[in-house]
């Protein structure tokens, strides 16, 4: 039961928020925010007492075999975790930044976590196709009603991509069904059920294209990326909500849980060779371009493709190293993007830009928020000690085993990241002053301090002590791993880090 | 006959009765609430002896036969109907001169939608489809502007058109048979078929596809839709294609007519043209009545998919469907009626330009209806088209062509579904962006800015509400559909 309230309270709240933000906008905030430091408390709560998966089961249709079953396991657990601070910083950073139909907002906004946390939870394919959908409806909203000068275009984009993907996935699900009903006589859409349904090769192979459809576009890999550039851009920029960054988790997700967990043999044969160049492709097209951007929320989009494409690599090298550094990338992409759409959000409030031309020499009137920019930056770029680096040398170690040219040319990466990590933060705090600075300007407000501050900690603390994290996934990443063949391991030290964390494969 | 038979008939005696009892009426006083309080009484009069009809059920002679698929059909006609009827009221007010005949005509054409889903026979069925069809071009008409009366000719000469491509290819199939009962029209189909024979049925489906506005017969639709009063669109755009594709649904389960290779791919055909016909029509169009008939036209393709999969999934799914697809198109077309004027109808887009902030309820209410009619979750048009896709799904190697055609086109359905939404959201009257039609002058002609008559108000709110209801908690409906069919 605990887990359907993960997903209600945040459904509720937003309904509340919704008929009393008309009048009083204020109690729609701290609504959603009760709303939000619930959901973490549950989680975090969760956590303390992780051990065995947890799950909810309900009747729902049965006349077709669907069931509102709910799952939590370790790796859930850290995305529901996530999702929830993400959602915490989310409600926050808008506080002063929406001023216009505030409890409509807020609706949506708490619609797309309620999405978002069903999505990892959901056992059940059509019950997680529901919420693939109830996620993307509130996010379409929340472009086309505050964001940019060209939201229409780029919220109908986003609804186009994603809803093509996601109709290639309900024909796979239901090609599933009905492949597992033929073999069984058992008529059902359970994860659980479905699980290992024998198959032949070319079907499981056109089904697993289905699912890895939707997902390729989610996370999204490189030649249907261009709805993440757009909508990113045209976000609310006013308080920088990380919208997208939200929802691009359950790319990640799906791959993990669906693509490879229900189709292992079709999905890592060749097709993972063709998998890994995508992600390596995205690591470096999104790099390259991330430099060339003269758009500070367009940079941050293509460097949020690049980090996806390390996840996309990780995932299909598929032992246990890359598996746990995809985990601690997806987190630490997570809070690095969105506090640096935070303190981006910051920067337009004061300056009313955030084109890179008009910006400069920002350090000496704001040398706070210089600080922790050059902090997120170097956490995005992944500087050792902080939680990025983490991620970002598992995957790499973990592909080296499988594909020691895979991982080269990912390394490349490293490299390009850097380059425009610290390019960005020149180009914005040093150099001649451009910026036209409203003042007096205050450097960085006390909620802002709560919100960064709060993201600063975590990002080293993860970086610093990475095992809370890797311990929690090791028994999920495990279970999703027997029903596949493992790739060869690497050889060397790192053996001995596989006996600590436990979870290795002799 | 005995009394006992008329027993099951008695929701269209019920019909009969009250549209006779309202022209006495309206000979005695000529008043519109008197008129509409007498029409709602007699649709739930009707709806009243359904109930009565399913306990005493049968086959009261050769011409009718009211089974619990007549009833659940009838059911969604009355409901439909009633509906229809609840929007017109504050419409009519507003437009007619004489508002009290729409009325009698309204409950005649749902008196011949209900033949028409009950008949079993050559003569029933054209006895249904014409009294059906007379009563709408009246109502096509009614408002008598320039546009209304086009319309109104346009319908009539199709309409009679294929009432006689209907009357020669019923006179094929019998000259080949020697009888019109349609049950017994099944051993006619298995081996070779006759090439008269075959004549007959393809003539027969030249009036079906007309009705249905299926591709190629569809050229009257989007012309037809917005000349006619914004109910009277929404009535024939659900209760005249749902009386017919009930009547399809029956015969072509029970004569096995897609088992015929040569009747399947002619259906397939049909299927793929209007899918794709329906949605890429709509995707230019700047006048909200023809967007909703180019993509009713797209609907009734999707529904022939589940149609030609047969089955008993099938029926669960077009049952479901067309209920879906009652409720979602009856309150798009609310909302044009709502938001009409006495001197035109509300379907010029620029007039829905920011109509989420000038009226919000409205505004939720047609996102509401678009997402369904997209297929987005937790509304009763995603349930229907999931159980299209899956009653294609588990129906064969053949049916999976039409599957991905049904899933291409609803992205392309969902483009123009969107752009409304987009209109809708738009803040600024004179905001830069290719999508949104310019506006002519700086505020909206013509939309009705007061208070949303009562019952119309009612009616898009029990709409909207099932249409959610539907989409989350939809197992009772399907339980429903699956015991009666």
């Amino acid at each position: 039961m605990i887990l359907a309230w993960l997903i209600l309270i945040p459904m509720a709240a937003g309904l509340v928020a919704t008929t009393a933000g008309a009048r009083r906008p204020l109690l729609s905030r701290w609504v959603a925010l009760a709303a939000m430091a619930v959901d973490l408390a549950i989680a975090v709560g969760l956590w303390a007492n992780s051990g065995q998966p947890v799950r909810f089961e309900a009747a729902w249709i049965p006349a077709i075999g669907a069931s509102f079953s709910l799952y939590l396991d370790g790796l859930s657990l850290l995305l529901v975790l996530l999702t929830s601070v993400m959602g915490l910083l989310a409600v926050l950073a808008s506080w002063r930044g929406i001023a216009h139909r505030v409890g409509l907002f807020h609706f949506y906004l708490l619609g797309l976590l309620a999405g978002v946390m069903g999505i990892f939870l959901a056992r059940d394919l059509l019950l997680f196709y529901a919420f693939w959908e109830v996620m993307l409806v509130p996010l379409y909203f929340l472009i086309a009603i505050w964001g940019g000068p060209r939201r229409a275009r780029a919220s109908i984009k986003l609804f186009l991509f994603t809803q093509l993907g996601g109709l290639f996935m309900l024909l796979a699900i239901l090609g599933l069904y009905f492949v597992h009903g033929q073999v069984d006589g058992d008529y059902t859409f359970n994860y659980d059920r479905l699980l290992n349904t024998p198959m032949a090769e070319s079907t499981a192979f056109a089904l697993m294209l289905g699912f890895f459809a939707a997902f390729a576009v989610k996370l999204p890999a490189v030649p249907v990326h261009t709805w993440l550039t757009d909508a990113h851009e045209q976000s609310p920029i006013s308080g920088g909500v990380d919208l997208t960054g939200l929802v691009i988790k359950v790319g990640a997700y799906g791959l993990l849980r669906y693509v490879v967990g229900l189709f292992p043999e079709a999905a890592l044969g060749h097709f993972a060779t063709f998998a890994m160049v995508l992600g390596v492709v995205g690591i470096l097209y999104g790099g390259v371009l991330a430099f060339s951007q003269s758009d500070l929320k367009r940079l941050v989009a293509y460097s949020s493709i690049s980090h996806m494409g390390f996840v996309l690599l990780g995932v299909f090298a598929w032992n246990t190293l890359a598996l746990q550094g995809v985990v601690m990338l997806l987190l630490a992409s997570g809070i690095a993007t969105g506090s640096l759409f935070i303190l981006i959000g910051m920067i337009h409030d004061r300056t009313g830009q955030r084109n890179l031309a008009q910006l400069g020499g920002l350090w000496d009137m704001l040398p706070r928020t210089g600080g922790l920019f050059l902090f997120f930056a170097l956490a995005a770029m992944g500087l050792p000690m902080l939680m990025g680096f983490v991620g970002e040398i598992l995957v790499l170690v973990g592909t080296f085993g499988v594909s020691p040219t895979f991982a080269i040319l990912a390394t490349g990466g490293l490299i390009v990241s850097v380059i425009y990590a610290l390019w960005v933060v020149q180009a914005v705090f040093q150099g001649p002053r451009a910026a036209k600075l409203s003042a007096p300007v205050r450097d960085v407000s006390p909620r802002e301090w709560a919100m960064l501050g709060a993201t600063v900690v975590i990002t080293v603390w993860l970086g610093l002590f990475p095992m809370c994290v890797l311990c929690t996934s090791a028994p999920a990443l495990r279970s999703i791993q027997k029903t596949a063949p493992a790739n060869p391991l690497p050889t060397g030290s790192v053996r001995a880090e596989l006996r600590v964390q436990q979870g290795g494969q002799p | 006959m005995s009394g006992h038979d008329l027993l099951p008939l008695l929701p269209l005696i019920a019909l009969a009765g009250g549209a006779v009892v309202v022209l006495v009426a309206l000979t005695i006083r000529r008043s519109h609430a008197l008129v509409f309080a007498l029409t709602l009484v007699t649709l739930a009069t009707a709806m009243g002896m359904l109930f009565v009809a399913a306990r005493f059920g049968g086959y009261p002679n050769a011409l009718l036969t009211v089974d619990c698929t007549a009833l659940y059909f009838i059911g969604l006609i009355l409901g439909a109907s009633f509906v229809v009827a609840m929007l017109s009221q504050g419409y009519l007010r507003r437009q007619s001169a004489r508002p009290e005949e729409f009325y009698i005509l309204l409950l005649l054409a749902t008196l011949g939608a209900g033949v028409l889903v009950a008949s079993t026979h050559f003569a029933s069925f054209f006895l249904g489809l014409e009294i059906l069809s007379v009563s709408l071009y009246s109502l096509v008409a009614y408002r008598r502007s320039r546009r209304a009366l086009e319309a109104g000719v346009k319908y009539l000469v199709l309409a009679g058109t294929s009432s006689a491509f209907l009357l020669l290819g019923m006179a094929f199939i019998y000259s080949q048979t020697g009888t019109m009962e349609l049950g017994r029209l099944s051993l006619h189909f298995d081996g070779a078929v006759h090439l008269v024979m075959f004549a007959g049925l393809a003539l027969v489906m030249v009036a079906v596809g007309f009705k249905l506005a299926l591709v190629p017969f569809h050229l009257w639709t989007p012309d037809v839709y917005q000349g006619a009063p914004a109910p009277v669109s929404a009535f024939i755009a659900t209760v005249s294609k749902g009386a017919v594709l009930a009547l399809l649904l029956r015969y072509a389960g029970a004569l096995d007519l897609f088992s015929n290779h040569a009747v399947m791919v002619m259906f397939a055909v049909l299927a793929i043209l209007s899918m794709f016909t329906g949605n890429l029509l709509a995707v230019r169009q700047n006048n909200v009545k023809r967007l909703l008939a180019y993509s009713s036209i797209s609907h009734l393709g999707y529904l022939l998919v589940a149609l030609i999969a047969g089955g008993p999934r099938a029926t669960v799914a077009v049952g479901f469907y067309l209920g879906a697809y009652f409720v979602t198109t009856l309150g798009a077309f609310g909302v044009v009626t709502v938001l009409s004027t006495a001197d035109s109808d509300a379907d010029s887009l620029t007039l829905y330009r920011g109509l989420f902030y000038r009226r919000p309820a409205l505004a939720a209410v047609l996102t509401v209806m678009l997402l369904s009619l997209g297929g987005i979750p937790l509304t009763a048009g995603f349930v229907g088209k999931f159980l299209v896709l899956r009653a294609g799904a588990g129906a064969g190697a053949a049916l999976w062509a039409l599957s991905i055609v049904l899933v291409v086109s609803s992205v392309i359905g969902l483009y123009y579904y969107l752009r409304v939404i987009v209109v809708m959201c738009a803040q600024h009257p004179h905001e830069k962006t290719s999508l949104i039609p310019a506006p002519q002058g700086d505020v909206p002609r013509g939309a009705v800015t007061g208070p949303v008559a009562p019952a119309a108000a009612i009616a898009l709110t029990v709409l909207t509400a099932g249409l959610i209801f539907l989409g989350v908690w939809p197992g009772p409906l399907i339980d429903l559909i699956a015991q009666l069919m």
